[in-house]
C-alpha cells in the first residue's frame, strides 16, 4: 500500500522541487530538460485559445440573447463559469485515473495526461452533460492510455478519443445547431440566430455579420478553444519557438488541406480552399493535436507524409461526407492509425539505401 | 590528400573545467592495478599469484578462450593482490610497484602480417585492439576488413591528443606501419592541420563537427557503415603509441599523459601517469575528501565512476571530477529561466547564451519515464544515419532482426551517449544498447 500511494506523494513532491536524484547509469550528466517542462510548455501554449474561447462563450451567449455587445469582463466571466467544471471534470477524472494507475505499475506520474486534460474541455461543445465528459475521460484515459502502458505508450491521441467517444455515443450532445450555445435556464434564443457553425453551414455567413475576420478572430459558435485562429497561432508561435511541437507536421497539415480543398475548387466543390483553415477545428487539431510527439509519426520524413495525410483527408471528409460537417478528428485518429505504418516505411526504406550504398563503396 | 567529412549533428557539452594545457606532474604509482573489467568478451585466466615478481610487461592475465592473448602489467614490481568481487569474478591484480623500473625486452618482427599479430599477442598489447560489432576484444584468427583510429577525441572536457600524443607521432607511425600490413589503416582527423594529418601508409580523413564527430564509431559510420558480416578493428590513439613504442624499443610502455578535468577539479591539467594508477594518487585535485564529488575514469558521457578507490582505465587519458548533484532544486523545472542549468531544448534559453560554460554535476534533472518525444528529437545528436529510439527499443525487446535491420552491428553505448544526455524521460539508452549487443553476442556465438 505504501508503494502504491508513493507515486502520487512523488508526483506531488517533484511538482514543487526538483528532487536531488542523481543520475547512477550511465552518462554522469544529464540535460535539464524534463517531461514536466515540456508538457508545461504545452500547456501554456494552449491558454490563449484557452481565454479566448471562455470570452467566446460568453460572446456567444450574449449574440443568442440578443445582446450583440463585446462586453469583454463579462462575457469572459460567463464562459470562465460555464468552461471551469468541464475542466474540474477532465483534470479529475483524468489525474485520479493515472495516480492509480501509476501507483499500481510502481512507475512515476508522466506528465502527458496535464496537455490532453488542458485540450479535452477545448474540443467539447460547451453544454456537454459533465456526466458524459467524465465517462468518455474515463473510457479514453483507461482504454487508450493506461492498457497500452501509459504516456508513451498510446496509439491514439487521448484527448482526441475522448471527443470521438462522446461524438459516437452521444451524438444529439455533440452536434447540430444547440449544442455550440450556451444558455441559462428560461432563457430565449433570438429570431435569427441558428448557433450552427459556420462549417455546418458550407460557409455560409450564418450570423449577423459573419465573415471571414470572424473566423480568424473566432467569434462563431464552435467547440470552446477551436474557433479563434489568432489565439491558435499564438500557441503556434510557442510551440514552434520551443520546438516542443513539429513545424513539419503543421506545415505539411496545411499543404494536404490546401491541395485537397484546391483540387475540390477546381471541380467547382466546396467552399475556397483557404477558408477550410479557418474554420472548425483544422487550425486546433493541426497545431496542438496532429503534433502530439507520441502519437504523430516518428521520424523526419514520417512527419511530412502523416501532416500531409492529416490535412487532406480532414478536408476530404469535410467535403465528400453529408454526415459530418467536420472531419478533423477523425482524420488526425486516422493519421495516428496509420504513423507507425508510415514510419516502418521510411526506416526500413532508409536502412535498405543505407545497406546498399556501403555494399558499393566496399 | 585527404578526404573531409562535415558532420552536422551533434552536441557540445558546455562545462566548466577543461584542463589547462600543461603538466602538472609525473606520478609514479606505488601501486597498479591491471584490470580486465573494461574488456569485453574477455573470460580471464590468471598468469600470477601473490608475492610474484613480475617486470614491466611480464604477462599476468590470459583469456580463456583464447590463451594467446594476454594483459600485461605496466610497472615491474610484486604481485600484491588478487581483488575479486561478487562470485569471486576477478576484478584486478595490484602489483606494488619496484623503485627502479625493468622492462620485459624483447625483439619483434612485423614483416607479414602473422608476423605482427603475434608480435602484439606476445606483448600484451592486443587488447588494445577492439573488434567491432559489438566492441570486443579482436579474434586473432580474424581478417578486419579495415582498422580504424580516431586521432581526437570531441567528448566534453576530453584530453587534447595534439598536447598528449603530439610528440609521440613517430611511434604511431610505426604502429600504422605494422598494422597496415594486416589491413588498410583508417585515421579520422580533426582538421587538416593536425599533427596527425601527416601520417603515412594510412587513409586520413577529417571530420569536422561537434560530439560525437571524434567517435570512432561514428567516423567508420560515415566511411563505410559496418554491415552483417563485416569485421572491423579499432584502436585508440594511445593504443597505437604504445604499439608504437614497442614495436621500435621492444619495451611495454604504456605511460600516457592524462587529462584531469571536470568543474569540481582544484586544478585542471595534465598528469604524466600509468593505466591502472590508483585515483588516490590524485588527492591534490579534488581534495582528498571524496564525499560529495564523483571521480569518474573516462569523460562525462561514456566514463566509469570509480571513486577514490578506483583505478584509472586501460584505455582512458582522461579524469573527470564533478560534484554529485543531490540537492534538491526548488521549483526547478517551473522557473520561466533557470540561469545555473544547461539545457539544449528551448524550451530554456541557454541556447540563446552559447558562449556561457555551467558547472554541472550528477542531477538526473527529472524522472524516469517511457520514451514520450519522438526518434527525431534524439537523432538531432547522432551523426550515423541511424534511427537511435527505433535500435534502442529494439534492444529493449530483444528482437534480434529489429536490431539487425536498425544498425545494431554499428554501434557501441558510447555512441549514443548524447542521445540519453538529452533524453527529457531520463532513459539509461547506453544501458540499453549495452543490453541488446549482450544479446546479439549470445545469440549469435
Amino acid at each position: 500500500m505504501k508503494k502504491f500511494w508513493h507515486a502520487t506523494v512523488d508526483a506531488f513532491e517533484t511538482f514543487l522541487r526538483v528532487p536531488g536524484t542523481v543520475a547512477r547509469k550511465g552518462a554522469h550528466v544529464r540535460d535539464a530538460i524534463d517531461l514536466k517542462r515540456i508538457m508545461i510548455i504545452a500547456v501554456i501554449s494552449v491558454v490563449p485559445a484557452a481565454i479566448f474561447g471562455m470570452w467566446n462563450v460568453g460572446y456567444q451567449h450574449s449574440l443568442a440573447i440578443g445582446d450583440g455587445r463585446l462586453q469583454i469582463l463579462a462575457n469572459f466571466w460567463y464562459g470562465f463559469l460555464k468552461v471551469l467544471p468541464l475542466y474540474v471534470v477532465a483534470y479529475g477524472v483524468g489525474l485520479i485515473i493515472e495516480f492509480f494507475s501509476a501507483g499500481i505499475r510502481n512507475e512515476e506520474v508522466n506528465e502527458g495526461y496535464l496537455m490532453s486534460g488542458m485540450l479535452i474541455p477545448l474540443i467539447v461543445p460547451v453544454t456537454v452533460p459533465l456526466w458524459m465528459l467524465a465517462v468518455a475521460v474515463a473510457f479514453s484515459v483507461i482504454f487508450v492510455k493506461e492498457v497500452f502502458g501509459g504516456t508513451g505508450m498510446n496509439i491514439w491521441n487521448p484527448a482526441l478519443v475522448t471527443r470521438a467517444f462522446l461524438f459516437f455515443s452521444y451524438p444529439s450532445a455533440m452536434s447540430g445547431s444547440q449544442c455550440w450555445i450556451s444558455l441559462k435556464a428560461g432563457e430565449e434564443v433570438v429570431d435569427g440566430f441558428t448557433g450552427a457553425t459556420p462549417l455546418a453551414l458550407d460557409g455560409a455567413a450564418a450570423q449577423y455579420g459573419t465573415g471571414i475576420w470572424d473566423y480568424i478572430i473566432g467569434t462563431i459558435p464552435g467547440s470552446v478553444g477551436e474557433t479563434s485562429v489568432i489565439a491558435i497561432l499564438l500557441g503556434a508561435a510557442i510551440l514552434l519557438w520551443t520546438g516542443v511541437a513539429s513545424w513539419k507536421i503543421m506545415l505539411s497539415s496545411v499543404a494536404g488541406a490546401l491541395f485537397v480543398g484546391g483540387l475540390a475548387n477546381l471541380a467547382g466543390v466546396g467552399i475556397p480552399a483557404w477558408e477550410h483553415l479557418l474554420l472548425g477545428g483544422f487550425a486546433f487539431g493541426t497545431v496542438f493535436m496532429a503534433t502530439d510527439p507520441v502519437t504523430s509519426a516518428q521520424t523526419e520524413c514520417g512527419k511530412w507524409i502523416y501532416g500531409f495525410l492529416v490535412g487532406a483527408i480532414c478536408v476530404t471528409v469535410r467535403l465528400f461526407n453529408p454526415g459530418y460537417a467536420e472531419g478533423m478528428m477523425l482524420a488526425i485518429l486516422l493519421g495516428n492509425t496509420f504513423a507507425p505504418l508510415i514510419d516502418h516505411y521510411v526506416v526500413s526504406g532508409a536502412m535498405k539505401r543505407r545497406t546498399k550504398a556501403a555494399m558499393k563503396t566496399a | 590528400m585527404s578526404k573531409n567529412i562535415v558532420l552536422k549533428k551533434g552536441l557540445e557539452i558546455p562545462i566548466t573545467g577543461e584542463a589547462e594545457l600543461r603538466l602538472s606532474k609525473t606520478v609514479s604509482p606505488d601501486i597498479v592495478a591491471v584490470e580486465p573489467t573494461a574488456l569485453k568478451g574477455f573470460t580471464l585466466r590468471l598468469l600470477v599469484k601473490e608475492g610474484d615478481k613480475v617486470l614491466a610487461g611480464s604477462p599476468v592475465m590470459a583469456d580463456k578462450k583464447n590463451p594467446a592473448i594476454l594483459l600485461a602489467s605496466p610497472v615491474s614490481g610484486t604481485v600484491q593482490a588478487i581483488v575479486r568481487g561478487e562470485k569471486r569474478k576477478l576484478l584486478a591484480v595490484t602489483v606494488k610497484a619496484d623503485d627502479y623500473q625493468e622492462y620485459l625486452k624483447s625483439e619483434p618482427k612485423t614483416d607479414t602480417p602473422e608476423e605482427v599479430k603475434e608480435s602484439l599477442l606476445k606483448a600484451g598489447l592486443w587488447p588494445f585492439i577492439v573488434q567491432r560489432p559489438y566492441g570486443i576484444v579482436a579474434d586473432p584468427a580474424a581478417n578486419p576488413d579495415a582498422i580504424f583510429v580516431s586521432a581526437f577525441s570531441t567528448a566534453p572536457l576530453a584530453a587534447d591528443t595534439e598536447f598528449t600524443l603530439g610528440a609521440k607521432v613517430n611511434d604511431i607511425q610505426a604502429a600504422v606501419n605494422a598494422l597496415s600490413k594486416i589491413a588498410k589503416v583508417h585515421v579520422g582527423i580533426a582538421n587538416a592541420n593536425s599533427t596527425f594529418a601527416k601520417i603515412e601508409n594510412a587513409e586520413i580523413t577529417v571530420f569536422e563537427g561537434k560530439h560525437p564527430a571524434g567517435n570512432v564509431g561514428v567516423q567508420i559510420a560515415n566511411v563505410r557503415p559496418i554491415l552483417k558480416g563485416d569485421t572491423v578493428w579499432t584502436i585508440s590513439l594511445q593504443g597505437l603509441a604504445a604499439i608504437g613504442k614497442y614495436l621500435t624499443k621492444g619495451i611495454y610502455d604504456v605511460r600516457r599523459k592524462v587529462a584531469v578535468v571536470g568543474p569540481a577539479a582544484i586544478e585542471t591539467a595534465y598528469i604524466d601517469t600509468l593505466p591502472g594508477a590508483p585515483m588516490s594518487t590524485l588527492a591534490g585535485f579534488y581534495g582528498g575528501n571524496e564525499e560529495g564529488i564523483r571521480i569518474i575514469s573516462g569523460d562525462i558521457l561514456s566514463g566509469k565512476a570509480v571513486g577514490a578507490e578506483g583505478y584509472l582505465g586501460i584505455f582512458d587519458d582522461t579524469i573527470t571530477i564533478i560534484r554529485e548533484g543531490t540537492e534538491p532544486e526548488l521549483l526547478g523545472w517551473a522557473k520561466p529561466v533557470r540561469w545555473s542549468q544547461f539545457s539544449t531544448d528551448h524550451s530554456y534559453f541557454s541556447w540563446l547564451t552559447p558562449w556561457r560554460k555551467y558547472d554541472m554535476d550528477t542531477n538526473l534533472h527529472g524522472g524516469p519515464r517511457a520514451f514520450v518525444m519522438n526518434d527525431g528529437y534524439y537523432a538531432k545528436v547522432l551523426p550515423m544515419g541511424i534511427f537511435p529510439i527505433y535500435l534502442t527499443k529494439a534492444c529493449l525487446a530483444g528482437d534480434i532482426d529489429k536490431m539487425e535491420q536498425f544498425g545494431i552491428y554499428q554501434v557501441l553505448p558510447e555512441d549514443l551517449a548524447l542521445c540519453e544526455y538529452i533524453d527529457p524521460s531520463k532513459n539509461n539508452i547506453q544501458e540499453m544498447i549495452a543490453q541488446g549487443i549482450d544479446l546479439m553476442l549470445k545469440e549469435m556465438a
